[in-house]
């Protein structure tokens, strides 16, 4: 599992850009935003939360269907499949890969990129706990959207598609708490219930995806 | 016997045969006498006119987009448990039906909520959750147009659809946490007996919604049958080519 982790980790950083890809879709979006709504900061202050998660949520998108595409084309994954250790363990394994790469630098660079934004400065424990709380269930549910459409030539549209609806929860909660956070509320409530739905999704998800994916090795 | 014998696509064919046509009929006449007794015969409302008649429409309609992705969880778990194939058919056939009835019901309520509401969408909490599930019939019926091989494409919506429904009750209860209501609370509880509508519109709405219901049971038995018969053409087609 650990040796799949660093191979998956290595294979991100040094091929194919994915590991800065996020990032730098992040980076793009909070700059482009003030320059598309105007540099009212009280306006700006009032969308932050929610332009940063959503912002958030679409540079995980990004890198989605990478998660088992490359390994099922060139056959590493049916190998991965007749290894020891269980096709749900790979799911988990591939699905905190891709949270190491898009959803923790996500979640680090969040602070700096809210002052872009005007956040209160308030929110931003808030927003930061909240994204270090949910994006480990954007990253599953993604792995799991992922399994789904691994065998199609073109899954890249469908699986936005797929995860859209699924991603509402932890978005509405997200955003919830850094909003709460900003006009000075507790935000424990929605925190509270995005870590529920992340906890949950790690744990129950991986079963999922592992089912998709033997079906798609059938 | 039990009701596993519709499970043999031959059994299905027969049965639906001559049980088609009753539904078919029997959706016919409830949603004329329904909709007819609903649109020209009831006194319109005190307050809302004769807005209120959208309720006819509106109501059975939502009641149907629900209950539709039931039957298709109920139907992807047969398929995934005991892999009948007519079930996996029936899921399949049930998806746009379903659609179909969601987008009736966003359209009714839009019409209806501009004279009400003033607005034509608000993002309410029963507006967005059904906004979600339209989200998600998009997806289901995407995903099922999308794999080739349709035994993979049967397990692959099964297990979307399962992990979507976890997925629509959260969005349901989120949505609720999110934002306050515009929508009024159900017309019919079912739990508690009473009711908010008047026994004037409350009959032929209960017609209306018997009709919507059997006119999706007529929908889904036809498009399943199509569905089977087009498995059986393809597997003609291909059995012709290889004798070739």
């Amino acid at each position: 599992m650990i040796a799949l982790l660093r191979r998956d980790l290595a294979l991100s950083i040094r091929a194919g850009g994915g590991f800065g890809l996020g990032l730098a879709f992040f980076l793009i979006l909070c700059v482009l935003v003030p320059f598309g709504v105007g540099p009212m900061p009280a306006l700006l202050a009032s969308i932050a939360p929610g332009i940063l998660w959503v912002g958030a949520l679409l540079a995980a998108l990004l890198s989605l269907d990478r998660i088992f595409q490359l390994d099922f084309e060139d056959g590493t994954l049916e190998v991965l499949a007749t290894a020891p250790l269980p096709l749900e363990g790979v799911a988990l394994t591939k699905a905190l890969a891709h949270w190491i790469t898009t959803g923790l630098p996500l979640t680090m660079v969040a602070a700096p990129l809210g002052l872009l934004l005007n956040l209160p400065v308030e929110a931003v424990p808030a927003l930061v706990l909240g994204l270090a709380l949910g994006t480990p269930a954007l990253s599953v549910i993604g792995a799991f959207a992922a399994a789904l459409t691994v065998g199609l030539k073109r899954g890249g549209l469908l699986i936005s598609l797929l995860v859209l609806p699924l991603y509402m929860p932890t978005l509405l909660y997200g955003a919830d708490a850094a909003r709460r956070g900003a006009s000075g509320l507790d935000p424990s409530t929605p925190l509270l219930l995005l870590a529920g739905i992340s906890a949950a999704s790690v744990a129950l998800i991986p079963f999922a995806a592992a089912a998709a994916l033997r079906m798609n090795l059938r | 016997m039990s009701i596993w014998k519709y499970a043999n696509p031959m059994q299905f064919m027969r049965s639906t045969e001559w049980l088609l046509p009753i539904f078919a009929y029997a959706a016919a006449a409830c949603l004329v006498t329904g909709l007819v007794w609903g649109f020209f015969f009831t006194p319109d409302d005190f307050r809302q006119g004769s807005t209120v008649k959208i309720i006819y429409l509106h109501v059975p309609s939502a009641l149907m987009a629900i209950n539709a992705w039931f039957m298709m969880l109920l139907a992807s778990l047969i398929w995934l448990i005991r892999r009948h194939h007519v079930s996996a058919l029936a899921a399949r056939a049930a998806a746009p039906v379903g659609l179909a009835m969601t987008v009736i019901a966003l359209f009714t309520g839009a019409i209806w909520g501009e004279p009400m509401w003033g607005t034509y969408w608000a993002w309410d909490p029963r507006l967005t959750s059904f906004l979600i599930l339209f989200l998600f019939y998009l997806g289901y019926i995407a995903l099922w147009q999308a794999i080739e091989t349709q035994d993979t494409a049967a397990d692959l919506t099964s297990i979307l659809c399962l992990v979507g429904s976890v997925f629509a009750v959260l969005s349901r209860y989120a949505v609720n946490f999110w934002n306050q209501g515009l929508h009024q609370g159900t017309s019919v509880p079912v739990a508690t007996g009473g009711r908010s509508v008047a026994d004037v519109f409350f009959v032929p709405l209960v017609i209306s919604m018997i009709g919507f219901g059997l006119l999706f049971v007529a929908l889904v038995l036809l498009r399943t049958r199509t569905e089977i018969r087009h498995r059986r053409l393809r597997a003609l087609l291909a059995r012709e080519r290889a004798a070739q």
